[in-house]
């Protein structure tokens, strides 16, 4: 459904954030892009929404394909319509917006607007707190609830691709488990392929069936959640999945790389 | 007494079309960060084209408002298409730049159309003064009113319910975040100035029913400055109450204070008091920092 082939990007034409990167989102399947902070996780994101420019952002070389269809250089808009959907990092609700009309929002580009009332009920039975709050201006909600609104303004847009940008940021570690089964019941309902980076390595794969890593700008190992999480070294490594004692280690390896 | 309510009555109804010309200043400041300082010329515009239908073509008003507003509506997004488009990431202050020069030649072409004469407009509205409990009012000024206020409430509707004004609202708010919802943020820019515009043309045919139509109108467009700066640059709320506001104290002004010191003094009133409202409060009486919640 999406494949990145050897995709470079550079910001301000000289800062490299990705080397050349390659990436699969099977249809129907949800896919975790994981690694450690500054790795091109957003980046790439950004780059397969179109937002890059607006961060002065450029794709130097490769290319994005949705459907079998080239889309690097069409506008965000049109992409939206065409299907894919960014979460972006950090919220990004509207503050100045009601919980309802950012919910709104989210079906902006949707051709049935006779449905969207119905579908923000759906988001309010998912999120219930959020329900309570329906006519609050979003930025007076607090930060997970705020994140609550991100996620089911993502879900009204019912793209074909979803791409979530750490959905569980500032997510309290209880409610994370249940959103992201959430998302994955409605990725389920809604036949929806879902392209998830996360921090949160372990809650990812448990509903990811592919995982990637990246490091510095480059995919540096993929493959099936399980085997990833059942591989200790990768796991600890990388995603700092581990036992306590293993903490010391891996500090060690990163001074190590960074020296390198 | 009665002088009084004849001078209130005179600033709310000017104020409120004040109101109505600031709400496409505050518009287009919310959208983009730009300051429009051609929106004085974008309100001297519509009464001279307006005016020449009306005169030369014999076209009766409500058409000839018509087509003014239809040529309003391509004045702004011609402009968005011509000089904001391209500076689209450039600095803002790049855009305010560009709206003082396409001021001055605006105001150029104006000058070498229509000449510096007042001009009048034949009676559009009634001319047999209202007397409402021994105060005057010229149906001019009611009709204006009413038309304003209707406007207005056209407006919030607009901008609370329909599509185009939530992703207005949504553009205000973060840009980015919007064109990831499917907004287009080249759009709702041209969708802004376009309104800008038509406000604007409607307020310069009002004030040019009420006084007549002559270049010096475009100072409008000056006074509307206080008139958002009073109200906080980014409220639309703010822009209609801060409207009123000066619309009032520059007639209170005019007439009890202009009589002692000779006149030319209603001009300066509006500055005199935003320098003293933003002394106490730097953000305009509803303007926002933004709401920040950590
Ligand atoms: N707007 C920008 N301008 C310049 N450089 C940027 C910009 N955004 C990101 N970068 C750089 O690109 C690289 C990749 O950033 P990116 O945001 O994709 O990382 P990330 O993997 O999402 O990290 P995190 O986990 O911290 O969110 C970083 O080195 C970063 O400094
Ligand atoms: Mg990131």
């Amino acid at each position: 459904m999406l494949r990145i082939n050897n995709l470079e990007v550079v910001y301000q034409k000289i800062i490299i954030a990705l080397r050349g990167i390659s990436l699969d989102v099977p249809e129907g399947k949800i896919v975790a892009l994981l690694g450690s902070n500054g790795a091109g996780k957003s980046t790439t994101l950004k780059a397969v929404s179109g937002l890059l420019a607006g961060d002065g952002g450029q794709i130097i070389d490769g290319s994005i394909e949705f459907q079998g269809e080239v889309i690097d250089g069409i506008t965000p808009d049109a992409l939206v319509r065409k299907g894919i959907f960014l979460s972006m990092e950090g919220r990004r609700i509207f503050k100045g917006l009601t919980v309802e009309e950012n919910l709104t929002a989210g079906a902006y580009t949707r051709k049935d607007r006779l449905n969207i009332k119905g579908d923000i009920e759906k988001i309010y039975e998912y999120f219930p707190k959020l329900k309570v709050l329906n006519n609050r201006k979003a930025g007076f909600l607090s930060g997970g609830e705020q994140q609550m609104l991100a996620i089911g303004r993502g879900l009204m847009a019912k793209p074909k691709l979803l791409l979530l940008d750490e959905p569980s940021l500032g997510i309290a570690p209880l409610l994370v488990k249940e959103i992201f089964q959430n998302i994955k019941k409605i990725k389920q309902e809604e036949g929806m392929s879902i392209l998830v980076v996360e921090q949160n390595a372990n809650v990812a794969l448990s509903i990811a069936d592919y995982g990637y890593i990246m490091e510095n700008g480059r995919v540096v190992m993929h493959g099936e959640s399980a085997e990833i999480l059942a591989n200790k070294d990768i796991s600890e490594h990388y995603l700092g999945i581990g036992n306590e004692n293993s903490g010391k280690e891996k500090a060690f390896r990163r001074r190590q790389r960074v020296v390198w | 007494m009665i002088f009084f309510f004849q001078m209130l009555i005179n600033g709310i109804v000017v104020g409120s079309i004040y109101g109505l010309v600031a709400l496409g200043f505050v518009l287009i400041y919310r959208a983009s960060g730009a300051l429009n300082l051609a929106n004085g010329e974008f309100v001297i515009f519509g009464p001279y084209i307006c005016l020449m239908l009306m005169t030369a073509l014999q076209v009766p008003f409500l058409v000839a408002l018509l087509i003014t507003l239809i040529f309003s509506a391509i004045l702004g997004l011609a402009v968005e298409r011509i000089v904001v488009r391209p500076l689209q990431n450039a600095p803002v202050i790049s855009v305010i730049m560009a709206t003082i020069g396409l001021s001055s030649l605006l105001a150029g072409a104006v000058h070498m159309i229509w000449g510096h004469s007042t001009k009048t407009f034949p009676p559009v509205f009634p001319q047999t003064p209202l007397n409402i409990g021994g105060i005057i009012v010229t149906p001019v000024y009611l009709w204006s009113f009413i038309v304003v206020l209707v406007l207005l409430i056209i407006f919030s509707i607009f901008f609370k319910y329909s599509k185009i004004g939530l992703a207005i609202r949504a553009v205000a708010d973060d840009q980015q975040a919007a064109s990831s919802m499917g907004m287009s943020v080249k759009f709702v820019y041209a969708a802004t100035w376009t309104i800008a515009a038509i406000v604007a043309a409607i307020g310069g045919v009002l004030i040019g029913n009420i006084n007549g139509v002559n270049p010096t109108m475009a100072s409008i467009g000056l006074t509307v400055l206080p008139v958002v700066i009073l109200g906080g640059l980014d409220s639309v709320i703010g822009a209609i109450i801060g409207g009123f506001a000066i619309g009032i104290l520059q007639n209170m002004a005019g007439g009890y204070l202009d009589p002692l010191v000779g006149g030319g003094l209603k001009d300066v009133v509006p500055f005199i008091i935003v320098l003293l409202i933003l002394m106490l409060r730097p953000h305009g009486l509803f303007g926002s920092r933004g709401i920040e919640r950590v």
